[in-house]
């Protein structure tokens, strides 16, 4: 639900912005627009593979192989694992997060959920193509990298604090 | 002249047909995975067409925002706000663009190029990003509801220092001559 409204509030505010620049100038605002398209056709090609490869992956990786490979008695491989999992995946918070709290139902444990939920937010093997085109091949692969690492701590402690909270 | 325009031809369907090369290879797969195991090839299709939407519903409006940020902010006031030496500043602001953002990681990277044309320090771009990934209100608020409003909240405030070293380590590990290199290669894209 909360996606709409701000999906809503993204295209209000582009629509706000696109009418001010109409009443402001012509000409800047088609060239605007030939930019935002010139950008836009930029990133088609590459991110139809990635959309097509997420696509794969996730048809070969469903909820029960997940819940076998990450559950709560899984481990520090099961965190690795989880970890792995998300930063290849590129699903969006709308299917993951349901999917995540059906793992934890399922008993996967808090710190893999994390280690999950937190690659698949910061590490993107999929789109590492787009971003190195975008920046340069060893800042992409170091920001994954770095993020990969950094995850893992983070799942950690948000699953040694979630312990003594409870 | 006919030749000239059937070699340009040529040079334009070969770049095509380079730029397409992955999402050529993912087509052949899928066609095979429906060959061979016709159930998760309509588990891809379903994936794909969702994403598909996604994406289409996601992307207009930010690229429409994309192209009149760089049409009408000046470089001056965007060096001012987010350049080198904005400090704090600079810092808080990657924050919010990041967390008032819609849409998946690869949204965020076509945004990255127009901040690089307008001189904005390259760490904060690297918050941006992770403030995309980790911190965006929308994702945030549905956390909250599958997953609980502790995990949400305590993956918040964790991620919040978390991404400055994240920006902080880049900073470090990226010399500033190739910080300088991409930030020409964008002025290209």
């Amino acid at each position: 639900m909360s996606n709409y409204i701000f999906n809503g509030a993204i295209y209000l505010a582009a629509l706000i912005f696109l009418i001010i620049s109409l009443v402001k100038s012509r000409q800047k605002t088609r060239q605007a627009l030939l930019k935002a398209w010139l950008s836009f056709k930029n990133i088609i090609p590459m991110l139809l593979g990635v959309i097509f490869l997420v696509g794969l992956i996730l048809s070969l990786l469903d909820t029960e192989i997940i819940s076998r490979i990450i559950g709560e008695n899984s481990g520090p491989l099961g965190v690795m694992l989880a970890s792995l999992i998300g930063a290849v995946t590129l699903i969006p918070g709308f299917i993951a997060f349901p999917t995540a709290a059906l793992l934890l139902e399922g008993g996967a444990g808090y710190i893999q959920i994390a280690a999950f939920v937190q690659t698949l937010m910061m590490v993107g093997v999929v789109t590492l193509p787009m971003e190195i085109k975008y920046f340069s091949k060893k800042a992409a692969i170091l920001r994954n990298v770095i993020s990969f690492v950094l995850s893992i701590g983070v799942a950690y402690l948000i699953g040694l604090i979630l312990k003594i909270w409870n | 002249m006919d030749k000239n325009t059937n070699n340009k031809k040529n040079f334009n369907l070969k770049k095509a047909f380079k730029q397409y090369l992955f999402f050529i290879i993912t087509a052949v797969l899928l066609g095979l995975l429906f060959i061979f195991k016709f159930d998760a090839g309509v588990k891809a299709a379903d994936v794909i067409a969702y994403s598909f939407k996604e994406m289409l519903l996601v992307l207009p409006p930010i690229f429409i925002i994309i192209g009149l940020l760089d049409v009408w902010i000046p470089k001056e006031t965007m060096v001012r706000l987010m350049g080198e030496g904005s400090g704090i500043k600079g810092i808080i602001l990657a924050f919010l663009f990041g967390t008032v953002a819609a849409g998946p990681l690869y949204a965020a990277f076509p945004i990255a190029v127009v901040f690089m044309k307008k001189h904005v320090k390259f760490s904060n771009i690297m918050i941006l990003f992770g403030a995309w990934g980790a911190t965006k209100i929308p994702m945030l608020l549905f956390e909250m509801s599958t997953l609980g409003f502790k995990f949400a909240l305590l993956r918040l405030a964790i991620n919040i220092p978390v991404i400055i070293l994240i920006a902080y380590l880049m900073g470090i590990f990226v010399k500033k001559d190739e910080v300088e290199a991409i930030y020409k290669k964008a002025e290209k894209l």
